[in-house]
């Protein structure tokens, strides 16, 4: 049987369910027996190929975040919602509540000890989006994988769901975060 | 022309009073009210965010909500004024004249686009009564100045069925109670299998009785005249032509349970009555049918009115009961029934207006009187407040069993498209349904007919309906507060011609857990609109949907404007 090909990729998010991810510990060599990595901070592969699943943790903060989320859509079969940042904004999206023009100015004119105050201008950084956008809300959501992060067991749980071809399905203990 | 409410009798008169005078409740207003009233400053604080009627910033001395019902409200006509008034909706003009909002349906459905002036109802409103408030307005003309018919609120009785075709003298219930006993009154009402009017339909002798076996040495008998249901008009008339009627069937109440003080819930909206019903207790209490040793008959009652402020939750009765206690209309955990600890935790009953008249009638008349009539599961008669597209619009009572098509046809409506029956919270029937019945055990209602021909954007008023929920949840519990304004957001992007497939089974999702997991009636009924029209009228829908499986509402450009402004203003 050919292996799943799945990708992954953090918009504006910690990198934090990547690292849950990696929790599954010596669990991984028994998945990378039916899945392989297209693009992925793991392999730094750049561009998303056709593949079966897309594993998509972070928000939407600007343009660069929308334009690989969209590319992700585009090549992947299934796309996966994982974590508080891309299911609801999570922490990124408490920008929300302020002005973009108010973050900016909070952070790179007004705070205390700046060298040359500006707010960046380089042609090479993405733009800002206006409010910061959970995923579903641009491109269609297979599934979500809820947590802050997400557990490695239940990484390996719909992972492993998908593998057998069932609708994934998460027992409440991993639902669960108190 | 103003309408006076003793600020002194309630928390509530005395934010309307202050709202009247002032035109919004201040700070320092509401650390005085607080101090009157004997309560913590926050909740006279909560109560004044929680009601629609009072603001915190100043209003206009002319102050006008526009109703945004489908069938009393006519929002272009709102449009026309900010025109010509050069003013935005929801804004106070500079000068503090004018402000002009929307609100819910006020209840004058059978008169056409009408809307709310510094309290007074003015309806039937035409384009060129449009003309002649802004001409009023800009010359500050007193309210007492205006063309009186404007006010002019009609009764619209179109057919008289058992209650209303009964000419009842004040006092003859009372009169007629001399000699019997407790027990054998509430016999008479139970063996009338009267069911509560209100819409929910529970067995009024059962209620009483409860109320009565409830061991407590203080009971209450509250009034329920807070109808709000988008639709409904039909309190409006028993409450302007049949007070006396009510207000004895509270007493017979009060006496039956053994409550000696009684309260009418009056909606907000229908302040313009209260001198007219505070004149019929009045008179009631000359007379000897109110106060103490009631007809010579041993027993005590007298009745106060409270005065809402423009909240659909108090409809239900456990809200009704925390907004009478002084605190917001948010419903209550029940069990306990009100039956058992309704207000101030003692036992309560709450009726609504139409019960409270039949029950009155019932003891007069006898039950066999009433169980003549209708079907054997819902004996009586039914007032039905028929709006809408339809040439006679007004009240209707008959008795229970009659079908859809013959009420449409008694009120002359053509090409019927569809009816909700029961307001929103009830149900959506299209053609298919018009042989069914007026009846608890096939189409219960509380007194909403709102007609709509076949020249109706379907989707349009549901889209009103979703509205009319998302705006009237109390934010209370979570399915409710979130889930209305999801249901809203995904009929507005479906009715705008960005919903696919998709988005419909969100909707038809959300709607299912909405009405599963809400905590009152208000949530669980909230999604009827929705999931009546996807079942009875699924191709609206398709007809609206992109074909492709997901389009988002985000648009990039516009979310990039911003930043592009600051980088170019750099």
């Amino acid at each position: 049987m050919p292996k799943l090909r799945v990708g992954t990729t953090s918009l504006g998010g910690c990198f934090g369910c990547h690292m849950s991810f990696l929790d599954m510990d010596e669990r991984i060599v028994d998945l990378v027996q039916h899945i392989e990595f297209t693009r992925s901070p793991i392999n730094d592969i750049k561009h998303c190929e056709p593949c079966d699943i897309g594993l998509i943790e972070g928000a939407l903060c600007n343009a660069d975040n929308v334009h690989v989320l969209k590319e992700f859509r585009e090549n992947c079969k299934i796309i996966i919602a994982v974590g508080a940042c891309a299911i609801n904004g999570g922490v990124p999206a408490m920008r929300n509540h302020f002005s973009l023009q108010e973050c900016l100015e909070e952070a790179f004119l007004d705070e205390i000890g700046l060298d040359n105050p500006q707010i960046p201008s380089d042609k090479e950084l993405p733009l800002l989006l206006s409010k910061v956008h959970p995923i579903h809300e641009v491109v269609k959501v297979d599934y979500y994988l809820p947590g802050c992060p997400p557990s490695a067991d239940a990484f390996v749980k719909i992972l492993t769901d998908l593998l057998e071809g069932k609708e994934p399905s998460l027992p409440k203990e991993m639902l669960h975060y108190d | 022309m103003t309408i006076n409410l003793k600020p002194s009798t309630h928390l509530l008169h005395a934010l309307h009073a202050h709202q009247q005078q002032h035109r919004f409740i201040s700070d320092q207003a509401m650390i005085d009210i607080a101090a009157q009233f004997n309560i913590p400053r926050p909740q006279v604080e909560a109560v004044t965010e929680f009601y629609s009627f009072f603001h915190r910033t100043p209003r206009g001395r002319f102050d006008i909500l526009f109703s945004n019902c489908t069938s009393c409200g006519d929002l272009t006509l709102m449009q026309m004024l900010c025109e010509k008034l050069h003013i935005k909706t929801g804004e106070t003009r500079a000068d503090g004249l004018i402000s002009i909002g929307e609100t819910s349906c006020i209840g004058m459905c059978d008169h056409g686009a009408s809307a709310l002036i510094n309290s007074m109802t003015i309806r039937s409103i035409s384009k060129s009564m449009i003309e002649g408030m802004a001409e009023l307005i800009e010359s500050d003309t007193k309210l007492s100045d205006w063309p009186q018919n404007w006010f002019q609120v009609d009764d619209h009785i179109r057919k008289k069925g058992l209650l209303l075709s009964n000419s009842f003298e004040a006092g003859s219930a009372l009169k007629s109670m001399a000699g019997r006993s407790g027990q054998d009154l509430l016999n008479d009402v139970t063996s009338s299998a009267l069911k509560g009017r209100g819409g929910a339909g529970f067995s009024t002798g059962l209620k009483w009785q409860f109320c009565h076996e409830a061991e407590h040495e203080t009971r209450y008998v509250i009034c329920n005249a807070d109808e709000g249901e988008p639709g409904t008009f039909k309190d409006r008339i028993l409450l302007n032509s049949h007070a006396d009627v009510m207000f004895e069937g509270m007493t017979i109440c009060g006496r039956i349970i053994g409550a000696t003080q009684g309260y009418l819930y009056l909606r907000g909206e229908y302040r313009y009555m209260l001198d007219a019903l505070e004149t019929t207790l009045q008179h009631r209490r000359e007379t000897g049918l109110l106060g103490k040793n009631i007809l010579h008959q041993g027993f005590d009652f007298d009745v106060h009115i409270v005065v809402g402020a423009g909240a659909y939750i108090c409809g239900e009765e456990s809200a009704l009961i925390e907004s009478l206690e002084g605190k917001p209309g948010i419903p209550r955990i029940r069990p306990p029934f009100p039956v058992t600890s309704g207000l101030w935790g003692k036992p309560t009953v709450v009726n609504n207006v139409e019960t409270l008249v039949a029950a009155a009638s019932i003891i007069l008349h006898g039950h066999h009187w009433f169980t003549t009539h209708g079907t054997w599961q819902s004996k009586g008669s039914k007032l039905l407040s028929v709006s809408g597209d339809c040439a006679r619009a007004g009240i209707y009572e008959y008795a229970f069993g009659i079908s859809v098509q013959q009420v449409l046809d008694d009120a002359g409506a053509k090409n019927v498209q569809a009816v909700q029956i029961g307001g929103p919270s009830g149900r959506l029937i299209g053609a298919d349904y018009f042989e069914h019945l007026i009846a608890f055990e096939d189409l219960a209602t509380g007194g909403s007919f709102m007609i709509f021909n076949e020249s109706r954007d379907l989707l349009a008023v549901i889209r009103n309906f979703t509205h009319f929920f998302a705006h009237e949840s109390c934010g209370f519990c979570t399915p409710c507060r979130v889930g209305t304004t999801l249901l809203k957001k995904g009929l507005d992007k479906i009715c705008d011609g960005h919903g696919t497939a998709h988005d419909l089974d969100e909707l038809n999702r959300t709607a299912a857990l909405v009405s599963r997991r809400s905590h009152c009636g208000l949530g669980m009924t909230a999604p009827n609109p929705i999931r009546d029209a996807l079942k009875n009228f699924h191709p609206l829908f398709k007809q609206r949907l992109l074909h492709q499986e997901m389009e988002p509402e985000f648009n990039l450009d516009a979310a990039l404007e911003e930043a592009r402004a600051l980088r170019n203003g750099n």
